[in-house]
């Protein structure tokens, strides 16, 4: 089992064109965003600023839920889920 | 070469699209977001061509919306004959909260009947130049009603996302163009993240709000422009904005400055005031507590087309209202009943939940002193009342039911 982590069309040219990307043994979403960079480098500067926190205009949602309403960068990501990062400038 | 001549073509003056936060830019296309930071993108345009722009090239325009084309970044390829709405003198409401001059800009009046005709226009129009076939979007309602409009007189398909707890004024106005409507149960924040997703896959759908939007915002701007040609080319002094994701604030603001920066008004100051309902309230919380960023919030409020929790210009709307002077108010969904009933009442304009929003801010504002009654002030009205009927059904019933009788309407007191 792993995360799935659904990747927005704007960095996708950091994921060789994939929508979804696995990672394996990531507890929180700070893990997962290591993983991630690993696999995909570049990808963690691009989600998080200089001061290592989620960019302004970025949301990212575990499952359901949006981690700012949940625990931040350190809310559990367990084997199963899926983790979506969306640009926040929509709608309206 | 002919591709770049007609590209220009297609997309009026506009240049490029560049990054709001980083200054990143990118050829004009499909896209809302920038790769480097995810800051919001906006339209760049060509500043020469727009210099070209007098009060005589745009009175020579069409009565619509198009007249301010040359600062718009589309051409009207899908034109309901959108934007001309009545700017009203409402003296009557005026006296009845101590001010001196009070205007009611009423985009009630547009073909679906609200101001989301307006930015449809631009983004549908920028979508077609764009090579899209499919209209799509995420709604409170009055954006689902115009864009399946739009796209049914485009011939283009439209596939609109909505809370399915929207008022069946909005429902069956959306529905009755024929398009896919997909009802989805959550709030608009819910539907807006979908879509988003949604966006992400089908890429060939031109979602007017997501990965046209920084064409489609630019449509409010010509809500601004109207007001100020209106006025007698010349900018009021104060103006109050309903506020749900923010946007319309910040482009009415940018079009006095456009205006201004182009010579067409004299740049007098202006002050920006943002109307909220307190059970959607994020950009009033966050500048009452002097923040410079927005908290999301779950909606609850019977002023369903402003209920955005996480509102994507709320910064940019906080921005605006500090910079000019203005603040942001919000109202118990009780005063936006009385905000309806009281701008029916005195000027014989029925608007939607949004509008008792905004008229109920007017009055708290005044209250609280941070509004000046003397100076000269436009309100919006966005929507129109018979959209969202059940906010003022309980309290909008027949005076008496009688038999026609003439001494039954003696008695019946209908005469006094």
């Amino acid at each position: 089992m792993s995360v799935t982590v659904r990747v927005p069309t704007i960095l996708r040219s950091l994921t060789g064109g994939a929508s979804e990307v696995p990672v394996d043994g990531a507890s929180t979403l700070s893990e997962l965003l290591d993983k991630l960079d690993a696999d995909h480098p570049g990808i963690k500067g691009r989600v998080l600023d200089d001061a290592g926190k989620l960019r302004r205009f970025v949301n990212v949602y575990v499952g359901e839920e949006d981690v700012r309403f949940a625990g931040g960068l350190e809310t559990p990501t367990p084997d199963g889920t899926t983790v979506s990062i969306i640009p926040a400038v929509a709608g309206g | 070469m002919t591709t770049l001549l007609d590209k220009s073509h297609a997309f009026g003056a506009a240049a490029n699209l560049f990054c709001r936060e980083c200054g990143a830019t990118y050829d004009l296309g499909p896209g809302n977001a920038c790769e480097q930071c995810f800051g919001p993108l906006e339209i760049g345009y060509d500043e020469t061509l727009l210099s070209l722009v007098t009060r005589e090239s745009i009175e020579a325009g069409p009565r619509t919306m198009w007249r301010y084309g040359a600062l718009l970044p589309a051409t009207p390829v899908v034109d309901l004959q959108v934007g001309g709405t009545r700017l009203v003198k409402a003296d009557n409401l005026a006296r009845e909260l101590g001010m001196k001059t009070l205007w009611v800009k009423d985009d009630s009046g547009n073909p679906t009947h609200s101001f989301k005709d307006r930015v449809v226009a631009v983004a549908a129009s920028a979508a077609r130049s764009l090579g899209f076939n499919v209209l799509s979007c995420a709604s409170t309602g009055n954006l689902a009603n115009a864009v399946a409009a739009a796209a049914a007189r485009a011939g283009m398909r439209s596939v609109v996302f909505i809370p399915s707890d929207l008022e069946d004024g909005k429902v069956i106005t959306t529905a009755v163009y024929g398009g896919t409507l997909v009802a989805i149960d959550g709030t608009y924040d819910d539907v807006n993240r979908l879509c988003a997703e949604v966006a992400g896959e089908q890429e060939d759908w031109a979602f007017v709000n997501v990965n046209v939007r920084p064409f489609y915002a630019e449509g409010s701007k010509t809500v601004g422009f109207e007001i100020a040609e209106q006025l007698g080319w010349r900018l009021p002094e104060q103006v109050v904005v309903p506020v749900a994701s923010g946007a319309l604030l910040t482009k009415v603001d940018k079009a006095w400055r456009e205006f201004s920066q182009l010579g067409l008004v004299e740049g007098t100051p202006y002050k920006v005031f943002g109307a909220q309902a307190t059970g959607c309230s994020p950009v009033s919380t966050a500048f009452k507590a002097g923040h410079d960023v927005v908290q999301p919030v779950r909606p609850s409020t019977i002023a369903k087309s402003l209920a955005i929790g996480n509102p994507a210009d709320g910064v940019y709307a906080l921005d605006v209202v500090r910079r000019t002077g203005g603040a942001v108010a919000d109202v118990s969904d009780d005063d936006v009943v009385e905000g309806i009933r009281l701008l029916a009442r005195t000027e014989g304009i029925f608007g939607e939940t949004a509008g008792g929003v905004t008229v109920a801010c007017l009055k708290a504002l005044l209250a609280s002193a941070q509004l000046d009654p003397a100076a000269e002030t436009v309100i919006l009205n966005t929507g129109d009342g018979l959209k969202t009927l059940d906010a003022v059904a309980p309290v909008a019933k027949p005076t008496v039911t009688i038999k026609p009788s003439l001494i039954e309407f003696r008695n019946s007191g209908a005469a006094t």
